[in-house]
C-alpha cells in the first residue's frame, strides 16, 4: 500500500527541502519506488539540492494544468533506482495549484509508487494548504529554536484540524554541544513542549553543506552523521524500532551524540 | 571548559530554560487564539458549573489568560484568571 508524507514546517529554512532529498533518496536506496514532489511554486529548490537541475522539462503546473502527461514530468534519477522527481514551477506562484488537483495527482501517483513526499513550502497559505491536501501523514520539521519550535505547533494544530493525523516531529540542526551546556534546548525539552511523536534528530552538520554544493543527498554518505540520522527516520517510516537515546550527563561528546542518533554507543 | 560562575551559585539560568519557559507561555496564548471560540466556550462551561452552587452576575464575569510568578518565585507560568462576582450562595449545595 502506498503513503503520501508531507514534510512540512511553518518556519522556513529549517531543512524541509533537505529532509525531503534526503529521506526520498533513502526509502528509494532500500527498495521502494518513490516519488518527490516539490510544491514550493515560485521557490523551487528540490531540484538543485537533488542535484536534477538540468534535467527538468515539465512541472507541477503543467501536470495539473493538463500540458503534460504525469509520466512526462516525472524526472527519473539515474543514480537511485526507483528515485523519481515531479519539480516545482519557478515562473508562477501558489495560486496556479488547488488543493483538489493535489489530492488527484497524489491518487494518480499512489498506483505507481509505494511513497510520495511531499516538499512543503513555508508558511501557512495556500501553498501549505495545497501541499498537506493528498498527505496521508505529515513529518514536522522544527530546530530546537523559540520561533521555530512555536510555529511547528502552529502547523500541529493546523495539521489536526485538516484531519492529517498523528504527525511526527523531525528535530534538525541539533548541537549536542549547545545542549550538554544548557544552551539549546533538547529534544526532550522540545517533545515536552509540543508533545508528539518523534520521529529523527538530525545534528547541525557541515556535510549537509557539502552534499548541497554536490547535489549528492548525505543519505548516502556513510561518514556523515546527518546521513546516518536520516537513515534512522527512514527505517522509522517503514516501521522499524530504532531507539532514541537521551543526552546524558556523565558521557563525552562522540558517544552521547552518536547514543542520541541511534548509532552504537562506543 | 571556562565556569559560568552565575549559573553556579544559581543566579543565571540557562538560556535553555529561559527558552522553554518563553515558549510554554507564548503557546498558552496561541493555541487559546487559535479558535476564538475558546474562552467564550470556557466561560459558559465554569458559569453552568458555579451557578450549581450559586448565584453569579454572567454579564461581569471576566476570564482571562494571564501569567503569574511560580510558587517558588524562580519563573514566570501561564494562570488563567477568573473575577467572577457573587450575588448570592444557596444553600442546596450541601
Ligand atoms: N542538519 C543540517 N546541518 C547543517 N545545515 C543544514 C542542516 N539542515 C539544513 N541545513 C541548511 O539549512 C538551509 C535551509 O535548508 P532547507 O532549504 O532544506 O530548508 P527549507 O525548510 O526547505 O527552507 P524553505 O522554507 O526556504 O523551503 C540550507 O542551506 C541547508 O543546507
Ligand atoms: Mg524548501
Amino acid at each position: 500500500m502506498s503513503e503520501v508524507i508531507v514534510i512540512t514546517s511553518g518556519k522556513g529554512g529549517v531543512g524541509k527541502t533537505t529532509s525531503a532529498a534526503n529521506i526520498g533518496t533513502g526509502l528509494a536506496l532500500s527498495g521502494h519506488k518513490t516519488v518527490l514532489i516539490d510544491t514550493d511554486i515560485g521557490l523551487r529548490n528540490l531540484d538543485v539540492v537533488m542535484g536534477l537541475e538540468n534535467r527538468i522539462v515539465y512541472d507541477l503546473v503543467d501536470v495539473v494544468e493538463g500540458n503534460c502527461r504525469v509520466k512526462q514530468a516525472l524526472i527519473k534519477d539515474k543514480r537511485y533506482d526507483g528515485l523519481y522527481l515531479i519539480p516545482a514551477a519557478q515562473t508562477r506562484d501558489k495560486s496556479a495549484v488547488k488543493p483538489s488537483q493535489m489530492i488527484q495527482l497524489c491518487d494518480e501517483l499512489r498506483e505507481e509508487f509505494d511513497y510520495i513526499l511531499i516538499d512543503c513550502p513555508a508558511g501557512i497559505e495556500q501553498g501549505f494548504k495545497n501541499a498537506i491536501a493528498g498527505a496521508d501523514r505529515a513529518i514536522v520539521i522544527t530546530t530546537p529554536e523559540v520561533s521555530a519550535v512555536r510555529d511547528a505547533d502552529r502547523i500541529i494544530g493546523l495539521l489536526e484540524a485538516n484531519e492529517v493525523r498523528n504527525p511526527k516531529l523531525l528535530v534538525n540542526r541539533l548541537r549536542a554541544d549547545m545542549v550538554r551546556r544548557g544552551d539549546m534546548m533538547s529534544i526532550d525539552d522540545i517533545i515536552d513542549i509540543l508533545a508528539i511523536g518523534l520521529i529523527g534528530v538530525v545534528p547541525d552538520d557541515e556535510k549537509i553543506v557539502v552534499s548541497t554544493n554536490r547535489g549528492e543527498p548525505a543519505i548516502c554518505d556513510n561518514k556523515s552523521l546527518a546521513g546516518q540520522a536520516f537513515r534512522n527516520v527512514v527505517r522509522r517510516i517503514k516501521g522499524e524500532e530504532v531507539p532514541f537515546m537521551s543526552l546524558t550527563e556523565d558521557q563525552g561528546f562522540m558517544p552521547k551524540l552518536k547514543k542520541l542518533l541511534g548509532l552504537k554507543a562506543n | 571548559m571556562l565556569l559560568d560562575l552565575g549559573r553556579l551559585f544559581g543566579r543565571t539560568k540557562r538560556s535553555k530554560d529561559v527558552a522553554k519557559e518563553r515558549l510554554k507561555l507564548v503557546l498558552i496564548h496561541d493555541r487559546a487564539n487559535v479558535s476564538p471560540q475558546f474562552l467564550e466556550m470556557l466561560k459558559s462551561e465554569i458559569i453552568k458549573v458555579i451557578t450549581n452552587y450559586m448565584d453569579v452576575d454572567e454579564s461581569a464575569l471576566d476570564i482571562q489568560l494571564t501569567k503569574t510568578k511560580s510558587d517558588d518565585g524562580q519563573s514566570v507560568v501561564p494562570a488563567l484568571y477568573a473575577n467572577i462576582p457573587i450575588r448570592n450562595i444557596r444553600n442546596s449545595g450541601k
